[in-house]
């Protein structure tokens, strides 16, 4: 399926067109008690939803921007204090009773929630859930409800809605779920959805459906949409207006074109500096934002930026900064920035404000052309299978699963491979496989040139030196029970490293990743997540080891502080001549790091190559999907990408699609190819070939072929 | 929680932090029941231990003026038929029931640990293993065996029996254990420690236990209560702690008889044994709420 991103919608400003809101927040605030005194979450703020509008927020966590609305939908628990006003068609929402509110709420005003596994009662099925709200709020007969319920599944794109309607929660997928809750939440045809990170917890593929089906949602009921993001390419796409929260707070508002052209306040500016671009290739310059969000226990006074801010100046520090409409712009953008004029009068960017970390120069080895470097990773034909059984007390063998389903690649001295693909195809089993350093169910894999099945456990224990690990989760990686100079000699003490070199190592290398040589004796909760992902890497480099293999090593960090977090790993590899297996599902972040690409779709890699020629010509028809469905974060360009999106889920691994394993999704198989050509797809699983690409270092498995640029 | 800056300037401003220590310290403290438990514990272990200097009669003298009297300035809590002192003697007793309880408890949650631990993190033949004898000694009746057990070992050391008295206490915390290790052993930690080549026993030493240590005290705590009232149980039937040692339960099964008759006899040392309980039970349940982050704890916020 081939289809347009939507038309940007009515981009009024705030003031011009004098229609009445249809939810007004009037200086909103919301806080609790904890441990360790008040916590305002929420610190005053104010803004307009008008009837029809997509209104995206976006914030780091713990900005606020979830609270603020659950705070207008009445869902915060009783020890939340909240002041200030919040009017819903002329009616104040605050304050009302739970039994008043719960009228309003899932009919007039809707929800739609990040895990929608949590969202729905796993008991009833899908069917009854959507019907119960229907007949609550409007009162129709149980069969009347049933049959408008189906309605709604199909509307929301849930394939045979009758029979599924039967179905269970735990039977659906997790897009499949995602739209049963946007069904839900059309219901009762509601002014105004809240969507809180409704496409977070999903594969950009089903997120890019997922966007599809909140659009249509909006066509059918004309309700106004909040969208809670923190991906600024979603809001991009998605959102009217915007407004970017930080500390508790509103620090610019506007229409999106304006706010992302002409940012206003340092903070959005270094936000959008320092994501990396699918569009910009591996030279992009980034700019992290050096620190950390403020405690929100006890805020300093003056701008809760200030001390992360490159152009602070003393009355930052003095006063906060109230959100003001910006000179010379739109009438409707506001920043909270003492110096917003002096940027729109001296329009400054970006790179302007924060320092961009220039790419570090490649390595000597490096440089030299690849087939003269060494080979330090070698995958031939990996297999990982899963037995499936059956019975309980007596197992028996009921069939197997292919995790991974034969896979090659290797990876040279000097480079980064990116492992890319969605949840479920397979790319966690490769790495696991490789750490592992056991025999594969068949294949083999040699680390340095030596082969896994053939090495002695001394081997074993001797070459785990050279290849060390980065996880994603900088929280469950490190034991949070050891102080950081314990973290880091572990590795060290277990092989052999004497201990006056240690305590000369663990300052070497807390140095090395940009944390101060005193923090070795802090335990890791001490820390915020961007420097555990640190202490994480600086563990991996303790041995000196010559693979990194990086699980998500950014994916669980908030944006500004992604982007120091990827700056350190470019200069670690130029500085120490390291080669990364670079695992994510961010094709962003892959397309800034890697040299080579490898993309994975259920077991089996379908495309491979350099970075550039897999972003630039993508030909397998998977791959570019996968690249329509980044949204970039530039409002122009998004709106104006054809999208392909794919159809349905990833079928299971234990019972895959005969021949190619793609068919059931592509679009190529779908709409473009007769039924003599599909034959083949149907019956020949197709091998990875550099045969038919322009590219010299570029292969593809897939029968027919054909470059597009999708960026 | 405090967060330090990722500058690497002298200026990262630490906010005032709570440690986890502290919290939980102080959310125990705010449990008055709790507080009141840890005072009476140590209040009974300070007179089980400091008592028997001060007061004038020792528990294996005989008062040959006082025969089966009740309590009086002299004999405090009374003395029995033959002329031994109630109170020297519920000292004594209470001192043997306290090491029983508190080294049993140690030693059952220390094979509860190493078992679940063991079973959970090498998976396959360990764990097999590991499970038939847990589920083996589900289903011995523990009392019994120790009464048949306790006649073989009639001139045996005590120590013995408080092997055994654990030896029946270890296997439900085992199997929770096993399950906590198991989830464990899937955290990204202990990943990061198998890959740098650390041992499994290491990583059981150093990861595993020391991340469920307040499952670990909890679970010693109420094993306290539990082995002293298992050893009084037996005690009363004769198959525990042989004379002339004496703990409460042999106490108390010499004092059922006179309990209505000469109450002191009787009373005084069941009292210490409801207090004892009571106290280490309070004490447990304060931990427990004291250590999950999601109990609500009135006043604790």
């Amino acid at each position: 399926m081939v289809a347009p991103v939507p038309a940007p919608g009515p981009a009024g400003s705030r003031e011009s067109d004098g229609v009445e809101p249809l939810l007004r927040v009037e200086d909103l605030s919301v806080t609790f008690r904890s441990g360790a005194g008040p916590v305002t979450a929420v610190r005053g703020i104010s803004y307009d939803v008008r009837p029809g509008e997509v209104l995206g927020i976006v914030g780091e966590s713990g900005s606020g921007k979830s609270v603020s609305s659950l705070a207008v939908m009445g869902l915060l628990p009783g020890t939340a204090t909240i002041t200030g006003s919040a009017t819903f068609q002329g009616r104040q929402l605050l304050g009302l009773g739970d039994k008043q509110i719960s009228r309003i709420r899932g009919s007039r005003l809707a929800m739609v929630f990040q895990d929608p596994l949590s969202a729905l009662t796993p008991v009833y099925t899908v069917g009854d859930q959507i019907a119960e709200t229907i007949r609550v709020h409007q009162g129709l007969r149980r069969d009347a409800a049933r049959e408008r319920a189906i309605e709604l599944l199909d509307l929301v794109g849930i394939p045979n809605p009758r029979q599924r309607s039967k179905s269970f929660p735990h039977e659906f997928s997790g897009g499949m779920r995602q739209r049963v809750m946007i069904a839900m939440a059309i219901a009762n045809d509601p002014a105004l959805i809240i969507a809180d990170e409704p496409t977070t917890a999903l594969d950009v593929t089903i997120q890019a459906q997922i966007l599809e089906v909140l659009q249509t949602a909006r066509e059918v009921t004309g309700a106004a949409i909040i969208m809670i993001t923190h991906d600024l390419g979603v809001i991009a796409g998605f959102a009217d207006r915007m407004m970017v929260m930080y500390a508790g707070r509103v620090v610019e508002s506007g229409v999106v074109e304006t706010v992302y052209q002409q940012p206003r306040m340092p903070y959005t500016m270094g936000l959008l500096g320092s994501i990396p671009r699918l569009d910009a290739g591996e030279r992009q310059a980034l700019t992290p934002i050096e620190g950390v969000p403020p405690s929100m226990v006890s805020l300093p006074v003056g701008c809760p930026f200030a001390p992360r801010c490159p152009m602070r100046i003393d009355s930052c520090e003095q006063t906060e900064p109230a959100l003001l409409g910006v000179v010379s712009d739109d009438a409707g953008h506001l920043a909270a920035c003492h110096r917003s004029e002096e940027i729109a009068r001296d329009g400054l960017t970006n790179t302007d404000v924060f320092v961009a970390t220039t790419v570090p120069e490649a390595p000597p080895a490096a440089r030299l052309p690849r087939e003269q470097r060494p080979v330090v990773l070698e995958v031939r034909d990996l297999v990982k299978e899963y037995p499936l059984t059956t019975g309980g007390l007596l197992r028996r063998k009921a069939g197997s699963l292919q995790a991974v389903a034969g896979v090659s690649f290797d990876i040279r001295e000097g480079e980064t491979l990116g492992l890319v693909g969605e949840s479920g195809c397979g790319k966690t089993t490769t790495i696991m496989e490789i750490l592992e350093l056991a025999k594969p169910t068949s294949g083999t894999i040699a680390v340095l040139g030596k082969d896994t099945a053939a090495m002695s456990g001394k081997e074993r224990f001797a070459i785990r030196r050279d290849l060390q690990v980065v996880f994603q989760d900088p929280m469950a990686s490190l034991d949070p029970r050891l102080p950081v100079s314990d973290i880091l000699a572990e590795p060290m003490i277990t092989h052999g490293v004497p201990a006056a070199e240690r305590d000369r190592r663990i300052r070497d290398l807390l140095r090395l990743v940009g944390l101060r040589p005193e923090h070795a004796d802090r335990y890791p909760a001490k820390f915020s997540g961007g420097q555990r992902q640190r202490i994480g890497i600086a563990r991996a480099l303790a041995l000196e080891p010559k693979v990194l293999v990086l699980d998500e090593p950014v994916s669980a960090l908030d944006v500004s502080i992604q982007a120091g977090v990827i700056n350190l790993l470019d200069r670690l590899k130029a500085e120490l001549g390291l080669s990364y297996l670079f695992v994510a599902h961010d094709l962003s972040v892959v397309r800034h790091i890697a040299d080579r690409v490898a993309v994975m779709y259920l077991g089996r890699i379908v495309e491979i190559g350099t970075a550039d020629q897999v972003f630039e010509n993508p030909t397998h028809p998977y791959t570019q999907a996968l690249l329509s469905a980044i949204p970039l974060p530039d409002p122009v360009k998004e709106r104006s990408r054809r999208r392909i999106l794919l159809t349905g889920d990833l079928p299971s691994a234990a019972n895959p699609p005969s021949g190619c394993r793609f068919r059931t999704r592509c679009s190529t198989f779908a709409h473009q190819l007769d039924d003599d050509r599909r034959r083949r797809c149907l019956d020949e699983s197709p091998e990875l070939t550099g045969a038919e690409t322009t590219g010299e270092d570029h292969e593809v498995a897939c029968h027919y072929p054909a470059p597009a640029a999708v960026i | 929680m405090t967060v330090v800056t990722d500058t690497v300037t002298d200026t990262d401003v630490v906010s005032r932090s709570v440690s986890r220590n502290r919290l939980v310290l102080r959310r125990f403290l705010s449990q008055r029941l709790a507080v009141a438990g840890v005072v009476v514990v140590l209040l009974l272990i300070a007179l089980a231990y400091l008592g028997p200097i001060f007061y004038p009669w020792k528990y294996d003298q005989l008062d040959f003026q006082a025969f089966q009297s009740p309590p009086s300035p002299a004999h405090w809590f009374g003395t029995y038929q033959t002329g031994g002192d109630v109170f020297a003697r519920t000292l004594r007793g209470l001192q043997k029931s306290l090491v029983i309880g508190l080294l049993g408890a140690l030693f059952s949650t220390a094979l509860a640990a190493a078992a679940g631990a063991f079973a959970g993190y090498f998976r396959g033949a360990t764990d097999t293993v590991v499970r038939v004898v847990t589920d083996l000694m589900l289903v011995l009746p523990g009392f019994l065996i120790i009464a048949i057990f306790s006649s073989a070992l009639r001139d045996g050391s005590w120590l013995l029996f408080i092997v055994l008295l654990a030896g029946f206490q270890w296997m439900i915390t085992a199997r929770v254990v096993r399950g906590l290790t198991q989830s464990l052993r899937e955290r990204e930690f202990v990943q990061a420690a198998r890959f740098m080549g650390v041992p499994g026993w290491k990583i059981i030493l150093r990861h595993i236990l020391p991340n469920m240590a307040s499952l670990l005290i909890i679970d010693a705590t109420v094993g306290v209560s539990s082995i002293i009232l298992a050893e009084v149980g037996l005690s009363f039937f004769g198959f525990g702690v042989q004379p002339p040692d004496v703990s409460l339960g042999t106490l108390i099964a010499d004092g059922a008889g006179a309990a209505l008759t000469n109450w002191w006899q009787f009373d005084f040392v069941a009292g210490v044994l409801v207090l004892l309980v009571l106290a280490v039970n309070l004490v447990g349940d304060g931990l427990r709420d004291a250590l999950d982050p999601n109990s609500e704890i009135e006043g604790a916020k």
